[in-house]
């Protein structure tokens, strides 16, 4: 193996995957995309990922980097030609980070949530989910200063974290009847999420709501038949 | 503008003394604020108002949340005595398991020191069962970063860095835990590089001055969380 060949280790709906993807793109790095199908996990997951076994993994090199945000941050720093990712200011940085947690300890798992449960249980988790996309769209308009992304002129950490679950979000719309981007409480992330699925290092890749709906359906199913776990 | 930092943290939080640690290290003069976490300040409540929780750092009047968050700041901001490497895949490194000592680490050990603690009498077995499962899986977590040392002196290499400055949580409240609690955890025999490691990381002096006193600390925990699982 080539000393800078650059592999992915992935799967198509997963969101975490397709932050990964994304900044490869924006830095025009060249890479192979290895699709897992997760039942089984492959040898090479399970070897460049013993601590969670999870996907995605960057493979540079021989080097495996886990864990989505980790990898963002390292195609950042590694690929010094191309638009930077993380902005420039220690203070941005600092809060395009604080959101990013924010989205994947407590956003998206709510969501998560949302999605496997029904009927009334479904209501306070649509309610912190609304809440959760006033802050954003919040914190949209102080980062984006009247530019078209929360990193400005172009694409940064904040729109990549977010922006992937931009496909799971209108899963969730589907499924729930819950408007979380909307003209009237939302304007501003509404336009920023049209923005973002037309980039060029989003256009490609970004997987298409119905095929994610089909996959989602098809998972629920799957948990309903299987035995509960302890 | 005369610089200003000002740190809201809790005696007793690891968050909160990462954040001093870090400003210690790095010999930046901050005011530090104690909250009462059963009454927060309006202050609080102003500079964190989504998760309204400490440690928040406030830097001429801006502020950031989130401890590893504000490391990174701090390492930015303030560029001596470095914290993070060069070397892009050793600072992804560096972040990879500062996230796993907070996403699994901490509350593993929790489980195995006051997790099923108060059970009925026949619930008993159950418990014990569980118990010796999450001893097992802190085991195995500590197991990775007894790996991960190899034989440096610190995680950050020669000098204290960003991740043992996360691992705070195991230096030094770990043996708290254990002692409050009376579950045997960090074991000499199994994780001699790693008790190594916790012993300089406490002589640091940037370090040792951010120790919240350990009896106090134990009593603390044993008062919050109960006499523990030890096995009786």
């Amino acid at each position: 193996m080539a000393k800078n060949d650059v592999k992915l280790l992935g799967a198509w709906p997963s969101p975490f995957v397709l932050r990964a993807r994304v900044a490869l793109n924006i830095k025009s790095v060249k890479y192979e995309f290895l699709e897992e199908t997760m039942a089984p996990k492959s040898e090479l997951l399970l070897q460049s990922n013993p601590v969670y076994k999870k996907i995605p993994v960057l493979i540079h090199g021989d080097k495996p980097i886990c864990e989505s945000q980790v990898i963002v941050q390292y195609i950042d720093e590694a690929w010094t030609s191309g638009p930077s990712i993380l902005p420039s200011d220690p203070c941005d940085r600092a809060i395009h980070r604080f959101w990013a947690v924010y989205l994947d300890e407590t956003w998206f798992p709510t969501m998560k949530g949302l999605l496997a449960v029904q009927g009334e249980e479904r209501k306070p988790l649509m309610d912190q989910l609304s809440e959760g996309i006033v802050l954003l769209e919040e914190a949209f308009g102080k980062c984006s200063k009247g530019k078209a992304f929360f990193g400005g002129d172009g694409i940064g950490f904040l729109d990549i974290v977010f922006g992937c679950f931009l496909g799971w979000l209108r899963v969730s719309e589907k499924i729930t009847g819950l408007k979380l981007l909307d003209e009237a409480k939302t304007p501003r992330l509404v336009k920023w999420a049209e923005s973002f699925c037309a980039d060029a290092a989003v256009k490609g890749i970004m997987p298409e709501t119905n095929k994610l709906l089909e996959f989602a359906r098809a998972l629920a199913a799957k948990m309903r038949e299987a035995p509960p776990k302890n | 503008m005369a610089e200003e930092v000002l740190v809201f943290g809790a005696w007793g939080s690891p968050f909160s003394r990462r954040v001093e640690m870090a400003l210690k290290l790095k010999g930046i003069e901050y005011k530090f604020i104690e909250e009462d976490l059963t009454n927060k300040s309006p202050s609080l409540l102003k500079y964190n108002p989504v998760h309204k929780k400490i440690p928040v750092l406030v830097h001429n009047g801006k502020p950031v949340a989130e401890s590893l968050v504000i490391l990174e700041y701090i390492d930015e901001t303030w560029k001596d005595h470095p914290i993070l490497p060069k070397d892009p895949y050793e600072r992804a490194n560096a972040r990879f398991w500062a996230k796993f000592i907070d996403e699994k680490c901490l509350s593993a050990i929790f489980k195995a020191c006051w997790g099923a603690c108060w059970g009925e009498e026949k619930e008993h077995e159950k418990a014990e069962i569980e118990h010796e499962k999450a001893v097992k899986e802190v085991s195995e977590l500590l197991q990775f970063l007894e790996n991960e040392l190899k034989e440096k002196r610190y995680f950050g290499g020669e000098t204290v860095g960003l991740l043992d400055i996360a691992a705070n949580t195991i230096g030094y409240w770990l043996g708290v835990f254990e002692e409050a609690s009376g579950v045997e955890l960090l074991t000499r025999e199994k994780f001699p590089k790693l008790c190594n490691w916790a012993n300089e990381f406490v002589c640091v002096t940037a370090i040792k001055e951010n120790l919240p006193p350990r009896d106090k600390l134990i009593a603390y925990f044993r008062n919050r969380f109960g006499a523990g699982n030890a096995s009786k």
